[in-house]
C-alpha cells in the first residue's frame, strides 16, 4: 500500500461517490430531452464511411469516455478490402 | 384541500414502501385522514407492510375496471380509524391501469381524504408514472448511495415534466426524503453526506431517517415503525418528516437511538 492510498482510505470514499455523481449527473442532465448523441454520431459517422467503403455493421465498435474537461468518441471499424482487412480508427 | 402525495424513487429497496407506511400512519395519527394506495401491481407490498394482507378483497384495479366499488375496496386500518389502504392487484397486469381509471379514483379521494398517498412502484415504466401523474407534492425516497442518487436525480426530472401539474405549468412541490442513514458511517466519511446529496439534488430536505433495526422488526409485525416504536430514532425521524409535510416547522435532527448501558443489555438479554 503506497502512501497516497494510505491517505485516501483514511479520508473514506463518499467525497469519491460525491464527485463521480456530479460530473455524471452534470452530463445526464445535459442530454435529457436530446436523443442519445452517441447513436446519432455513430449512425452519421457510419454513413458517411458507407458512402466510399463497405462497412460491415457488425464489425464497429463505438467506445465513449466523458471526463471533466473532455470527452472522447472512439469509432473502430473494420473494412473489407481486396486484399485482406484493414482497420478505420476515428477519435475525436 | 386534500393534498395528492406520491412517494417515489426510481431505485427499488430504498423504502419507498416503509415510508409510504411510516407516513400515512404518523399523519393519520396527527387526526388527518389518510388513504395509502400501492401502485405496485403484480408486487404489492403495501399491505403487508401495514398488517392488512389477509384482508384484501377488492383492489385498485378492480376499482379501475368498475368490478368493485371504492368504498367496498378501502381497508380501515384496525389501529388508527382514519387510516386507510387501497391494495394493488397481485394477479393481474400492470397494463390494467389507465390513466384515465387511476385520475378518476384520485379524484374521488381526494373528495373524501386530507391525503391521497400513492406508493409508487420502483422503476419509471407505467405503474410508476401513473402513481406520480396526478400528484400535487413529490416525497423521493434516497439512500446516500450513488446508484440511489441518480435514479432520484432521474426521477425529479420525470416529476418536473411528466406529471399533470407540470404540463399545466404548476408548481410541483418536492421533498427529499434521505432513508438508511448511518452517523458513524457519515463522520468516517464512508458515507455521502447529506449536504452533500441535497446539494446534488437541490430539493429541499424532508428528514433522514437513521437505520435501525426498529424498521425490520415494524414489518416483520406488520405494523408501521410511527405505530410500533413511535420513540425509536427512525419513528420519531419519520413523525417529524410527517410534520413538515404539514407546513411546521421542526428543527432538523438526525434522531439516534438511545444506547443502552451494559446493564440493561445484560439485564434485558435475561428478561
Amino acid at each position: 500500500m503506497n502512501l497516497l492510498s494510505f491517505f485516501q482510505r483514511r479520508r473514506g470514499s463518499a467525497p469519491i461517490a460525491r464527485d463521480r455523481l456530479q460530473m455524471l449527473l452534470a452530463h445526464e442532465r445535459a442530454a435529457l430531452g436530446q436523443r442519445d448523441l452517441v447513436a446519432v454520431l455513430r449512425e452519421e459517422i457510419l454513413a458517411v464511411i458507407a458512402k466510399h467503403v463497405r462497412v460491415d455493421q457488425d464489425k464497429v465498435r463505438v467506445k465513449m469516455d466523458r471526463r471533466n474537461a473532455i470527452s472522447t468518441l472512439e469509432v473502430d471499424i473494420e473494412i473489407e478490402t481486396g486484399t485482406g482487412q484493414t482497420r478505420l480508427a476515428l477519435a475525436g | 384541500m386534500a393534498k395528492v402525495l406520491v412517494v417515489t424513487s426510481g431505485k427499488g429497496g430504498v423504502g419507498k414502501t416503509t415510508s409510504t407506511a411510516a407516513l400515512g400512519a404518523a399523519l393519520a395519527q396527527s387526526g388527518q385522514s389518510v388513504v395509502v394506495i400501492d401502485f405496485d401491481v403484480g408486487l404489492r407490498n403495501l399491505d403487508l407492510v401495514l398488517g392488512a394482507e389477509r384482508r384484501v378483497v377488492y383492489d385498485l384495479i378492480n376499482v379501475v375496471q368498475g368490478e368493485a366499488k371504492l368504498s367496498q375496496a378501502l381497508i380501515r386500518d384496525k389501529r388508527v380509524e382514519t387510516l386507510s389502504l387501497l391494495a394493488a392487484s397481485q394477479t393481474r397486469d400492470k397494463d390494467a391501469l389507465t390513466e384515465e381509471g387511476v385520475g378518476r379514483i384520485i379524484a374521488e379521494l381526494r373528495e373524501k381524504f386530507d391525503w391521497v398517498i400513492c406508493d409508487s412502484p420502483a422503476g419509471i415504466e407505467r405503474g410508476a408514472a401513473l402513481a406520480m401523474r396526478f400528484a400535487d407534492v413529490a416525497v423521493v425516497v434516497t439512500n446516500p448511495e450513488v446508484s440511489s442518487v441518480r435514479d432520484s436525480d432521474r426521477i425529479i426530472g420525470l416529476l418536473d415534466s411528466k406529471t399533470l401539474r407540470a404540463e399545466n405549468g404548476e408548481r410541483m412541490e418536492k421533498h427529499l426524503l434521505i432513508t438508511r442513514f448511518d452517523p458513524a458511517r457519515e463522520m468516517r466519511g464512508e458515507m455521502l453526506k447529506t449536504e452533500d446529496v441535497l446539494e446534488i439534488l437541490s430539493i429541499p430536505l424532508l428528514g433522514v431517517i437513521p437505520e435501525s433495526e426498529e424498521v425490520l422488526r415494524a414489518s416483520n409485525v406488520g405494523s408501521p415503525v410511527t405505530l410500533n416504536a413511535p420513540t425509536s430514532a427512525p419513528g420519531r425521524a419519520y413523525m417529524d418528516a410527517a410534520k413538515r409535510l404539514k407546513g411546521e416547522v421542526v428543527a432538523m435532527t438526525v434522531p439516534t437511538e438511545r444506547r443502552a448501558g451494559l446493564f440493561s443489555k445484560i439485564f434485558r438479554r435475561a428478561a
